[in-house]
């Protein structure tokens, strides 16, 4: 269909389904009277129960741990069908590595960028690494600091080159990082069911609330899927760079 | 007026996210325009969950019984983001594939796979 009769078509129906969108937003909550019950009792439960700050955390990696596990092989299937996807196929060869070195044409980064790169890697590390271990306390856990100790990676290969990137994180470790952090989540839900008798249930000493070791399994499962998720965006991110770099045409 | 703003937002996210769906010549923009509209699901969530005066859902410095918003959509979000961030990925890696076979990324220059 051309550029024209699409864009009618969508005109003329997109009215269509706004009205049903308004429709069925007329019958939710209005902005700022929400009641839901669940929020209202985990938001006063939370603290006292398990002794985590953090309620979003508390949701997902306790009251809803087993959810978090589907959530968690959504993203290593998404990473497995992707790697799947971007294979090297029939017609194309992987480029030696001592070829990447005289080919690698990409523009040597500027001495600024460098520099930069060098002073953030740490840094972002720590925050990384900070966001991971506090998850049960503050904003912030396994997901949101995977992604930020993944983006260190990320700058290496900015400031460097990729050949230092996979020097850094060689492939095998990366995979390998992701299983095992896909795989310990998977575990500490059978501590639950060994030591508790529930699968995914609290069996660790809470501790004091705010502190870091405190809200008994959270912060390790927190762990485990910072481990996972880094190893991940990293494993994504060299499938794509792999493309531009290192696997060639006929 | 404030109290419908937030979903006339979301709507709107997504009626413009759709319409860049529709017209769009670039397959990466393609993937760009289903982010936006995934993004109107967030912009919901966190409108539905919100009370008015209520502070993050954060007991650290605050002490519990303080009016805070809802946490389970926060949660709910979070789930969101992380199947966006792989549906993206996964779209992205086709539309590599798919510029290697028809060397194009207009979605018009897209045929039926042969062998």
């Amino acid at each position: 269909m051309s550029f024209r009769g699409r864009r009618a078509l969508f005109l003329v129906s997109i009215p269509v389904a706004l009205l049903v969108l308004v429709a069925a937003f007329a019958g939710l909550p209005d902005f700022g009277n929400y009641s839901g019950v669940y929020g209202r009792a985990l938001n006063l439960i939370a603290v006292p129960q398990r002794h985590a700050t953090d309620v979003v955390t508390a949701v997902n990696f306790d009251y809803r741990a087993f959810d978090t596990m589907g959530e968690e092989f959504i993203l290593f299937a998404a990473v497995l069908g992707l790697a799947v996807v971007l294979r090297s196929m029939r017609e194309e060869h992987r480029r030696a590595s001592h070829e990447a070195d005289e080919e690698h044409k990409f523009d040597e980064p500027s001495s600024l960028l460098r520099a930069f790169g060098v002073l953030l890697v740490g840094p972002v590390l720590v925050i990384g690494l900070y966001i991971v271990s506090h998850g049960a306390i503050t904003p912030g856990g396994g997901f949101q600091g995977g992604v930020i100790l993944a983006a260190a990676l990320l700058i290496v290969f900015l400031a460097g080159e990729y050949l230092a990137m996979k020097f850094v994180a060689p492939h095998a470790l990366v995979e390998f990082g992701e299983a095992a952090g896909a795989g310990g989540y998977v575990l500490v839900g059978f501590g639950g069911l060994v030591f508790a008798g529930v699968f995914f249930k609290n069996f660790i000493g809470l501790g004091d609330p705010a502190h870091i070791l405190s809200a008994g399994t959270i912060p390790i499962s927190n762990g485990a899927v910072g481990i996972e998720v880094a190893g991940a965006f990293v494993l994504l991110w060299t499938e794509f760079l792999d493309q531009a770099l290192v696997i060639r045409g006929k | 007026m404030i109290s419908f703003l937030p979903y006339a937002v979301a709507a709107w996210l997504i009626a413009i996210g759709l319409y860049g769906i529709v017209t769009s010549n670039n397959l990466v923009h393609l993937v760009v325009c289903l982010s936006v509209v995934q993004s109107a699901t967030y912009v919901l969530l966190l409108a539905i969950g919100y009370k008015t005066g209520g502070q993050a859902p954060i007991f650290a410095d605050i002490p519990v019984g303080t009016t805070a918003v809802d946490p389970v959509v926060q949660a709910l979000s979070l789930v969101d983001i992380v199947v966006e961030a792989t549906v993206t990925a996964l779209l992205l890696a086709l539309a590599v594939q798919a510029h290697k076979r028809f060397g194009s990324i207009d979605p018009d220059d897209l045929r039926p796979l042969a062998g």
